[in-house]
């Protein structure tokens, strides 16, 4: 009952919080990510356009970041120095620890879409529940990218079922 | 000013997340898990996500606007992207990049630096080399 309520006011906090960062702006996400221009300003192909057609880099996710990291920072250390979270009994555990290239390649793609659309899952929620155009085409396409994870995860599990049932025959 | 008040704010709800309900405040994990097992508490915490930006947009009515104006493919292929990408990674800006990198985990911190490298690879070959 507690823990339930609990997840509704801080998922309320949570969702004022990116809208009034600027996180729910997918300009304002782009604008984050251009900062390699200041890098490529010397190559002829590329100096006029970075110039005069998008203008300077946008740090302000930079202010959201150092906001968001720094108060939770303190929270971790709070937490390692309590038995328990306040309404139910365990820290949270988890499931896997090395950097493997699952990890990798999905940061990668997840990076390649949100450069694309300016939208990480929660903004792209928000908007469309904002009506927003973009954020109504961005959020199916993303469920259905995660179904498509959950379809592809099945039948792998099936191929490796299979294979040990064949190898327990043979 | 409201970039950094947004960001504590965000910060503090993944710091009560943790510390009253032991959870980690991963949207990714949050909404695939909606069909799962523990379900309630994430259709909640979803709920909750929801009245409080539509509180924000009556406030700030620019908070979920977009100046960008993709096509429609474009959009859809990077809601495909991010939405398996976040699940075969298993995490996103929320879960890595601010949970994770508080917590100094050596694979959110290798996550987060990989999806920033690959949309800012991204976002410059859309704006500076098209």
């Amino acid at each position: 009952m507690k823990a339930g309520l609990s997840a509704l006011c801080i998922g309320g906090l949570f969702g004022a919080g990116l809208g009034i960062s600027g996180m729910g702006q997918p300009q304002r996400i782009v604008g984050f990510l251009d900062f390699l221009q200041y890098f490529a300003l010397r190559a002829p192909s590329v100096a006029g356009k970075a110039g005069s057609s998008d203008g300077a880099w946008d740090p302000a996710l930079l202010l959201v970041m150092a906001g968001a990291v720094g108060v939770h920072f303190v929270a971790q250390r709070i937490a390692r120095k309590r038995a328990a979270p306040l309404f139910v009994p365990d820290w949270p555990t988890y499931a896997f620890t090395r950097i493997d290239a699952r990890l990798l390649a999905g940061a990668a793609l997840f990076g390649l879409g949100w450069g694309l659309t300016g939208f990480c899952p929660a903004p792209g929620i928000l908007s469309a529940a904002a009506g927003v155009r973009e954020g109504l085409v961005f959020v199916p396409a993303m469920l259905a990218g995660m179904a498509l994870f959950h379809g592809l995860e099945r039948i792998r599990a099936r191929a490796v079922t299979d294979e040990t049932g064949a190898a327990r025959r043979a | 000013m409201l970039h950094l008040l947004g960001g504590v704010l965000i910060g503090l709800a993944a710091s009560a997340l943790l510390l009253l309900n032991g959870r980690v405040l991963g949207i990714t994990g949050i909404v695939s898990g909606l069909l799962g097992p523990d379900a309630r508490w994430r259709a909640l915490f979803v709920a909750g996500m929801l009245l409080g930006g539509a509180a924000v947009a009556l406030a700030l009515p620019g908070a979920f606007a977009s100046a960008l104006h993709q096509r429609t493919p474009v959009l859809i292929a990077g809601g495909l992207l991010v939405g398996f990408g976040t699940r075969l990674g298993n995490g996103c800006t929320s879960g890595h990049g601010v949970c994770g990198m508080a917590r100094l985990s050596p694979r959110s911190l290798a996550a987060t630096a990989v999806f920033i490298g690959t949309g800012a690879l991204t976002v410059f070959a859309l704006r500076h080399l098209s």
